[in-house]
């Protein structure tokens, strides 16, 4: 721990020299100090920005990759979600008599479909991603937030997609879309938060005990029936939903459903709850994270 | 204080936990809480001393202790026996992972080609992976585009770029992950074993890319079992062992050292005690010794050094006709030469005596030799053969023109060779050379 360890300043200006010897080299000094941290340290957010381009060269790789090597391609990203309304929109529509807010069953559900998916698949993804970018987490540096954070960000590409078949079922439908929809990114990326938030948390420990991919798929499909998907938070009476809004993607997924068809049902007090609950997921998740990935390259 | 170093090390050390206490948790909230405090603290290295009564982890130093500085533009070989420290090192200075204590100051961009292909993605084309395995060693995207067409070239896949690279050879693999890699604008480089892989073609390939990274100015920490390249890259070398850092200097010096701490060579063989000694009432071994011709016992051999064998024998039966001979034996099992006076034995007084063989520089080829010793009295053998020893003939990077891989034959002469111009013809070429 010397004391010019701490001086970056004179290393610049020391710099010179150096700069010469590297044979002609455009480069300015860097200096890195690099000592065992300790307690929790703070997000380097100046780092995240530096290297922001490895993350969108993650989130690209996913995109690319996800559908190569299929027959149907970028199809599946329409066909997914519609055989998801289909299945609910029978069983849950049709067979058991759902209410859905007066809006046409497919639509109530699809409207929730948009943004559970994103939260499903991205918290599914996120909390394996270190796992299965194992490789790159051994051999590599770069900021390990990028790898669970490209995970959900793949998924939004998928979400606009989805958004485009909902506008044109609301078409079929003859309903006209309300401003409203201007607040559905909102509520997207409120979900994809609340994948990341609990994702960050998950992954960390997933590197250390990988009980949580097998716990994980299960606990989804678990929350999707504990939230607003297949049926209306309007069962619930005024205070509970409030109460609901602790499963953050209850508020999410009514805030989406209100945004995209409008309607009179929505409980503000629940899209609070939520969005303050995936505020604190997300603190916390950045939080336990950060302090968890000093021994990701030792223990993964 | 005229210039800080590139690279900084103090009292660098890592520990590794090797193994957990298993505890038993009472209730479900408690467990919940220790687990999660537990899980907090032992990412953290102070949680790992398991001060208190959880201190019965076991803990395991991968690096302790570690202390040096490298300078800007130096190239220093980093050598050492597996499980020395030596990709721990690299993986601290790269910050892949956290040392446990001690401080690291690394001046420049770092660059670091621990492995290959790290972020390669088998569906990707090769023009796809090779943006992004550069951006993920910390190129920028301009960076990648502006370098592109040299990474291509160098890596020699050409018409493969749009080609996915899980159709690639392994070969072709290896040169693309390696190129990108090597395209890396960092200041500091670090490099680990990336040359064990692919053919002898890639690895001199990759080798004078190291080399020419090396000789413009960069400072390079390198990482290698191959100890020829080791020597003709660096100037100066660090050898570790169990984490310590044993030896700091001079390349040549350190390399002699690490190989002769291997139990494997020990140039001198005495015996002081007749029980042991090989030989039989007639005559028996005192001392062998294998050294420079102009050196002394314990220095450095190298395939360019002339050197001798030294065979001290006392005779206890005046009269005998005593003839000792020699055989050298490579890993391989092959007698490289096997040796004797010439002339045919004399009849010998008792008394001590001392035989030396000697064999000329640039004869032998660098590598492990076993020392047999042999001794006939009349036709009868005086003991059998037997293996006195084993030494190491070090290699010599001198006109080796670039090629650091293995230099094959059992031998390695240095040979007259000639060029002659045979007609007038403009296109031919004119080399006009011999070596020596």
């Amino acid at each position: 721990m010397s004391p010019r360890a701490r001086d970056p300043v004179g290393a610049v200006v020391r710099g010179g020299p150096v700069g010469q010897a590297a044979a002609g080299q455009n480069h300015s000094t860097v200096l890195h100090v690099i000592r065992p941290s300790r307690g929790w340290s703070p997000i380097d957010v100046a780092e995240l920005w530096k290297g922001r381009e490895t993350l969108w060269f993650l989130v690209w790789r996913d995109l690319k990759v996800r559908y190569r090597q299929t027959a149907l391609g970028v199809v599946w990203a329409f066909l997914q979600p519609l055989l998801a309304v289909a299945v609910f929109s029978v069983f849950f529509g049709r067979v058991a008599g759902m209410p859905s807010d007066g809006h046409p069953y497919p639509l109530f559900v699809l409207a929730a479909v948009i943004p559970w998916t994103l939260f499903a698949r991205g918290l599914t993804m996120a909390s394996t991603s270190l796992t299965a970018n194992e490789e790159l987490v051994r051999r590599v540096y770069f900021p390990r937030l990028y790898i669970p954070t490209a995970s959900v960000s793949g998924g939004v590409a998928d979400s606009m997609l989805s958004l485009g078949i909902l506008a044109g079922m609301m078409g079929w439908y003859g309903i006209a879309p309300s401003p409203g929809w201007l607040l559905a990114p909102f509520f997207l990326v409120a979900s994809a938060l609340a994948a990341l938030g609990t994702g960050l948390i998950l992954a960390a420990i997933n590197v250390r005990y990988r009980d949580v991919q097998q716990l994980v798929p299960f606990a989804v499909q678990l929350w999707l029936f504990a939230s607003p998907v297949v049926y209306p938070s309007s069962l619930l009476s005024g205070p509970w939903r409030v109460v609901y809004g602790l499963n953050p993607m209850a508020g999410v997924i009514e805030g989406m459903r209100w945004s995209l068809l409008g309607g009179e049902a929505v409980s503000w007090g629940m899209i609070a709850t939520s969005l303050t609950v995936i505020a604190v997921l997300l603190t916390a998740g950045a939080v336990i994270f950060r302090r968890a990935e000093r021994t990701f390259a030792d223990v993964i | 204080m005229s210039r800080d170093p590139a690279i900084d090390v103090e009292g660098l050390g890592k520990r590794f936990e090797i193994a957990r206490r298993r505890d038993t948790y009472p209730t479900l909230r408690d467990a919940m809480a220790r687990a999660l405090r537990r899980k907090l603290r032992s990412a953290s290295p102070e949680g790992v001393d398991g001060a208190g009564p959880t201190g019965a982890r076991e803990t395991l130093w991968a690096l302790r202790g570690l202390s040096f500085t490298v300078d800007h533009g130096e190239v220093v070989g980093v050598i050492g026996n597996n499980g020395a420290g030596k990709s721990t090192l690299l993986r601290i200075l790269s910050r892949i992972t956290e040392p446990s204590e001690g401080c690291v100051t690394v001046r420049g961009r770092v660059g670091s080609l621990l492995e290959v292909g790290a972020g390669f993605h088998p569906d990707l084309t090769g023009r796809e992976n090779a943006y992004l395995s550069g951006v993920i060693l910390g190129m920028s995207r301009l960076e990648v585009r502006r370098r592109f067409d040299e990474i291509v070239a160098f890596s020699g896949v050409g018409r493969f770029i749009d080609t996915p690279v899980k159709r690639y050879s392994s070969g072709m693999y290896l040169r693309l992950a390696f190129s990108v890699a090597a395209h890396l604008e960092a200041e500091v480089l670090l490099v680990d074993e990336v040359l064990a892989v692919g053919d002898a073609e890639f690895q001199r390939k990759c080798l004078g890319k190291i080399g020419e990274v090396a000789s413009g100015g960069r400072t390079v920490l390198f990482v290698s079992h191959n100890l020829t390249a080791v020597q003709s890259l660096c100037q100066r070398a660090l050898l570790l062992r169990d984490g310590q850092l044993v030896e700091d200097g001079e390349v040549r010096a350190v390399v002699s050292r690490y190989l002769g701490a291997g139990v494997s060579s020990s140039t001198l063989a005495t015996w002081l005690d007749d029980s042991t000694a090989p030989g039989s009432s007639t005559a028996r071994l005192l001392r062998v010794c294998v050294r420079p011709r102009d050196g002394a016992e314990g220095d450095p051999i190298d395939v360019r050094t002339p050197f001798v064998i030294e065979l001290d024998y006392r005779n206890d039966s005046p009269g005998a006709r005593l003839a000792l001979s020699v055989s050298v034996i490579d890993e391989q099992g092959t007698t490289v030469f096997n040796a004797g006076p010439q002339g045919g034995p004399h009849p010998l007084a008792a008394g001590r005596y001392r035989e030396t063989c000697h064999v000329p520089g640039d004869l032998m080829n660098d590598g492990l030799y076993r020392l047999q010793v042999e001794m006939r009295d009349g036709s009868e053998r005086v003991f059998d053969p037997s293996e006195v020893l084993s030494f190491r003939l070090l290699d010599n990077d001198r006109f080796r023109d670039g090629w650091h891989g293995n230099w094959i034959g059992v031998v390695r002469p240095m040979l007259p060779w000639t060029v002659q111009k045979l007609d007038d013809a403009e296109s031919l070429p004119q080399p006009d050379r011999s070596s020596p």
